[in-house]
């Protein structure tokens, strides 16, 4: 087993704070993040940072902890031990606002999670109005702007349960794109969708992307993550395992357990006997 | 050939009438018995007696004048007790949704109790036992009764409101706060919307009993203006000749109520509902 894979150490890239040190420019730094459930331990000590602007992609096996991991950066889950510094705040301290450092930073659910009570463009407004005060007339303006970015400004009026699961990812986006967010966490967003919505909600995250949007996306989506991503993380058992550019790790995986993983998720009918 | 083995195979069943045959005649025979037990009923009936008995008009008009009031007093004593059964319910809905474990045994201990007994003894409670252990004294009767019933309905009316609250999906708080909205306006903005439509049902059907349970109000001791239906009914039952009519008459009332409420729910699940499905 290499250094790479063990519990407490990564190789640090081009882009990546090292742990414990607060670099200017950098969004998210995760230092040491132990994460159990009960007896099971799903997260075994990660290092991880993201710069500005900076698009991580996060793959592996599931159960492999990615989705944990991204769920402990805006704290939906409580981290058991280590730190994760936020926009320079450490969530992790009990006194930080939370809620403060959630406006800053969007997500995207694999189920959407939209609203199903409130029309799309209500969707998007509501935590505007709520949270950052804004009135009726600023938030519309800027919901009605957001869904133009995705595509779907003429279903302002619509219900949710009215749209395909494609447009409601999309109206997702837009939802958090709305509170001006200064980092988005995508957790599988297209892992729900019938194949051919899948297309259009990767075009506006690439779009994101271009617009240098910082971005921590956990997905199956090789050829996006192989196009889009600065940076892919492959994690398995609770592990970074290995990370670079994405050419290295899903171009040319060092690693046994990448190899397999992507021989399994790249040719489906591979019968893989290690 | 094979074809024609399967048509004689077939063919051999005919001498048993087909499941469509036997259907048809057990149906003839239903409707058979049923006219023939209405022809006895009617034959058998003695109309004139049936009429002063059920629909005796002097009876009627005994009632009529006070019919309006005991409408209104067994609505209003309902809404009182539902107001304050709604009330306490979500307190105690959220008090067994919270994370303080105090707080969850002690809701849960109010809903086994309420729940594990007779109405009508905290009926009597609140009229005799309450105003003479704390020298208090209920102005009104629907304050009284308001407070008796609702405190028993809040125990039911509690359970409902957390299983509505517990039904909307996790994935739609976890949206709202990683938009930074508090614990409280996440609450407030979209778990409660969703629970209402959820809990809508099961909450008219606590009115419903609710309704009904009004009746017990007779264990209080009335003034005549305090008279809900079934006081009056029963009253005029002993006071006039008219047999069942009394009964009969605020029945019907009772049904005038809780009817359209059913036909309220359906409108209001209509209007608040959102259209499709997430």
């Amino acid at each position: 087993m290499s250094a790479a894979s063990t519990p407490g150490t990564s190789t640090p890239t081009p882009g990546t704070s090292e742990p414990g040190t607060s670099q200017p420019g950098a969004v998210v730094e995760i230092v040491g993040l132990h994460k159990s459930f009960g007896e099971r331990e799903v997260l075994k000590g990660i290092d991880l940072g993201v710069a500005q602007g900076e698009v991580v992609c996060v793959i592996g096996p599931s159960g492999s902890g990615k989705s944990t991991l991204l769920r402990c950066v805006n704290l939906l889950e409580q981290p058991t031990a280590g730190t994760i510094r936020v926009l320079g705040t450490d969530v992790t301290d009990p006194d930080v606002d939370i809620d403060a450092v959630r406006t800053h930073v969007g997500m995207v659910f694999q189920q959407f999670n939209l609203f199903p009570h409130l029309s799309v463009l209500d969707n998007c407004t509501l935590a505007q109005r709520t949270v950052l005060g804004r009135s009726r007339e600023e938030a519309e303006a800027i919901a009605r702007k957001n869904l133009d970015h995705v595509g779907l400004a003429d279903r302002a009026a619509s219900s949710p349960g009215q749209l395909s699961g494609g447009q409601q990812q999309r109206v997702a986006i837009a939802r958090a794109l709305s509170m001006d967010p200064a980092l988005m966490l995508f957790d599988e967003p297209t892992s729900a969708l019938d194949p051919e919505l899948v297309g259009d909600v990767l075009a506006v995250m690439r779009d994101l992307a271009d617009d240098g949007m910082t971005m921590l996306v956990v997905t199956h989506e090789m050829a996006f993550a192989r196009e889009v991503a600065d940076r892919v993380i492959f994690m398995d058992d609770g592990v970074v395992v290995e990370q670079g550019a994405p050419d290295q790790v899903v171009g040319a995986p060092q690693h046994e357990r990448t190899r397999s993983f992507l021989a399994r998720v790249l040719d489906p009918t591979h019968r893989h006997t290690a | 050939m094979s074809t024609t083995d399967a048509r004689s195979a077939l063919g051999a069943g005919r001498a048993r009438l087909s499941p469509r045959r036997r259907q048809e005649i057990s149906r003839r025979v239903q409707y058979g018995l049923l006219a023939a037990v209405l022809v006895l009923l009617v034959a058998t009936t003695d109309w004139g007696r049936m009429g002063t008995t059920f629909a005796n008009p002097d009876a009627i008009s005994a009632i009529a004048p006070d019919l309006p009031r005991a409408a209104l007093n067994t609505v209003l004593y309902t809404l009182a007790a539902f107001a304050v059964g709604l009330s306490l319910g979500l307190l105690l809905a959220l008090m067994k949704l919270s994370t303080v474990r105090v707080y969850r045994i002690i809701a849960t201990a109010y809903v086994e109790f309420f729940r594990g007994i007779p109405a009508l003894l905290v009926v009597f409670a609140f009229g005799y036992a309450i105003p003479a252990a704390f020298q208090v004294r209920f102005d009104s009767v629907i304050l009284q009764i308001g407070l008796a019933l609702g405190v028993v309905s809040a125990a039911y009316i509690a359970e409902t409101l957390r299983a509505g609250i517990q039904a909307v999906p996790r994935g739609q708080v976890e949206a709202a706060r990683s938009l930074g909205m508090s614990a409280r306006s996440t609450t407030l903005r979209v778990v409660i919307p969703q629970a209402f439509k959820i809990v809508l049902p099961p909450l008219t059907n606590e009115i419903v009993l609710l309704t009904k349970d009004t009746s017990l109000v007779f264990a209080l001791g009335l003034l005549t203006t305090d008279y809900e239906l079934t006081k009056l009914g029963r009253n005029a039952l002993s006071e006039a000749s008219g047999g069942m009519t009394s009964i009969l008459v605020v029945g019907l009332v009772y049904l005038l109520i809780t009817i359209p409420l059913s036909s309220l729910t359906r409108w209001l699940e209509r209007t608040t509902g959102y259209k499709g499905h997430v």
